[in-house]
């Protein structure tokens, strides 16, 4: 066992320049167009993880790449894949750092034991199988670094996507937008009601202008979030039905008896000011002054 | 697969100790880092069955645990009595939606504010009732 | 004995609710303030619960119990300061708290009660003042 595994070690210390050359054509030729900057980069990359690599064949044996003897090599994937993510190259573009090195290994054993068709047949399995787990091991990584970003995203999208706006002395306004899950909404509709107190405001427009679905869950969040605000001594007004939230609405037998609602958020604030005990007065231009 | 992590022990014989068990629900429910909805709604459900248990059971225990599932973490109230006992189950926890008067309104309230409930009663033996909310 | 205060603000009473309620304290409290609106001849009760981090149905069926005393004693009820969280569990509760009026605070409170009391005038205007 001993001397076969060397042989792929053997091969890599001999022919190392020769596979980095034959590796990094093999991956320009997948990888999109990169600038000269990044192609510099790349090839620095690969010089060192071929090296890392080398290192671990020649002490670890290929084995096991999961104990701690192959941590450089898993650490090194781990951080290009996550890099290639974030800089938007495609799975594909990130795996084939490791795919595109099967050939010039290939070609390599076959130079060094190309008499041997037993070694070599072996040997070639062996590059396979490792290079296939070291493969699996980037898109995974590549896998969980596009996740992150997304509930990343997704929290960003939150905060920015349901602010709890002041309109006026005493009324509040909530635009939703997007969809709504119950989780979220729960938390939404929290705020709203703490920013009531916060504010000391007599009145809260929920504006579902920007939801694109009303089920019956988001029905009863609603219905629930007025409650409570009555109860806290608050009234609140949803603005924003379109005909088809209002067939939903009424379809879903959910009673919206006592909630005044409207189609505007426009009408919803002139109501609300109406009943603070605001008029608006629009006031009349002097208009020999224009003329002049 | 759930563990349980911690388990206190109460006696509820007097409105004294309903206070207690809210006390000592609510130090558990912060203890777990459940958000403010989250303690409150805990604890009064705590509130509605110690009542319960004290009116209607003739007094009787509220065990507290702390529960651990995979990687959430919960809090278990049991609420246990030797009182008369529940003839009509189902019927005790529609009343209370409607009626808000006496025991009726305790557990469907309690069934609410809950992520999990679960009572037993058998008239002349007594009556456990257990609810878990979720972190 | 303990009991909670009741203070008297013009033709108002103010309850303050601070400490957790047992049912002892809740029949006090009704006794008290029945004799108070009769004593002072009040016409609009404001109960301040904005201390209040747990209401079970035991205190709301307290407050419903008040409002209804009150109202036989010609008064009106307004309880305020109700913490949000709060508010949402006693939705989720079920509780019903109908017949009680509310409001954010204690000044919007007496706003509510003054509002109210100016359209009962208003209504009976044909009625004699005692």
């Amino acid at each position: 066992m001993a001397s076969t595994q060397s042989k792929l070690a053997q091969v890599f210390e001999k022919k190392e320049q020769e596979i980095t050359q034959a590796w990094l054509d093999g991956q320009a030729a997948v990888t999109r167009r990169m600038s000269p900057a990044e192609q510099h980069e790349a090839n620095r990359q690969a010089r060192e993880f071929l090296s890392t690599l080398k290192s671990a064949i020649q002490k670890e044996g290929t084995e096991n790449i999961t104990g701690s003897g192959w941590a450089p090599v898993r650490d090194f994937l781990a951080s290009f894949s996550t890099s290639r993510a974030k800089a938007g190259f495609t799975p594909t573009e990130t795996a084939s750092f490791i795919f595109s090195l099967k050939r010039p290994v290939f070609e390599a054993l076959r130079g060094e034991l190309g008499q041997d068709a037993d070694a070599l047949a072996a040997e070639t399995w062996r590059a396979t199988e490792l290079l296939d787990s070291l493969g699996l091991l980037t898109s995974e990584s590549f896998q969980k670094t596009r996740e992150d970003m997304i509930s990343r995203q997704q929290a960003e999208l939150l905060e920015l996507s349901t602010p709890v706006v002041q309109l006026w002395d005493g009324v509040l306004a909530l635009p939703l937008i997007g969809t709504l899950d119950s989780s979220r909404t729960q938390v939404v509709m929290q705020n709203l009601l703490d920013a009531i107190v916060k504010t000391r405001s007599d009145f809260a427009i929920i504006d579902i202008t920007g939801v694109p679905v009303v089920d019956t869950l988001v029905a009863q969040h609603l219905l629930k979030t007025v409650a409570a605000a009555r109860l806290m001594g608050a009234e609140c007004l949803i603005s924003g039905i379109r005909p088809q939230i209002a067939q939903t609405i009424i379809h879903l037998g959910v009673d919206l008896a006592g909630v005044v609602t409207k189609a505007t958020l426009a009408d919803a604030f002139a109501i609300a000011l109406r009943k603070t005990g605001f008029t608006l007065v629009r006031e009349q231009r002097n208009k020999t002054a224009v003329e002049r | 697969m759930i563990r349980v992590l911690n388990s206190e022990s109460l006696e509820i014989r007097a409105s004294e100790d309903v206070v207690a068990v809210r006390q000592a629900v609510r130090k558990k429910a912060v203890a777990l880092g459940f958000g403010l909805v989250d303690q409150t709604k805990v604890v009064t459900a705590s509130s509605e069955l110690a009542r319960n248990t004290l009116d209607h059971g003739g007094g009787g225990t509220a065990r507290l645990e702390i529960l651990e599932n995979d990687r959430r973490s919960g809090l278990r109230l049991v609420f246990e009595d030797q009182g008369p006992g529940i003839a009509d189950i189902a019927q005790a926890l529609t009343d209370g939606y409607t009626s808000g008067s006496g025991m009726g309104l305790g557990l469907g309230g309690s069934k609410r504010l809950a992520h999990e409930f679960e009572i037993e009663s058998e008239p002349g033996i007594g009556t456990k009732v257990s609810i878990v909310r979720w972190r | 004995m303990e009991r909670i205060p009741i203070l008297k603000m013009g033709q108002y009473l103010l309850i303050t609710i601070q400490v957790d309620m047992h049912d002892k304290l809740a029949f006090t409290l009704q006794n008290d303030l029945t004799e108070q609106i009769v004593l002072y001849k009040s016409k609009g009760i404001l109960i301040d619960i904005s201390a209040l981090e747990i209401v079970d149905s035991f205190i709301g069926r307290m407050l419903g119990i008040i409002a209804s005393m009150s109202r036989l004693l010609d008064a009106e009820t307004v309880v305020v300061g109700m913490q949000p969280a709060v508010a949402s569990t006693l939705v989720e509760l079920g509780m019903s708290m109908k017949g009680i009026r509310t409001a954010l605070n204690v000044e919007k409170g007496m706003e509510v009660l003054r509002s109210s009391l100016e359209e009962a005038r208003h209504d009976g205007d044909s009625s004699s003042e005692f």
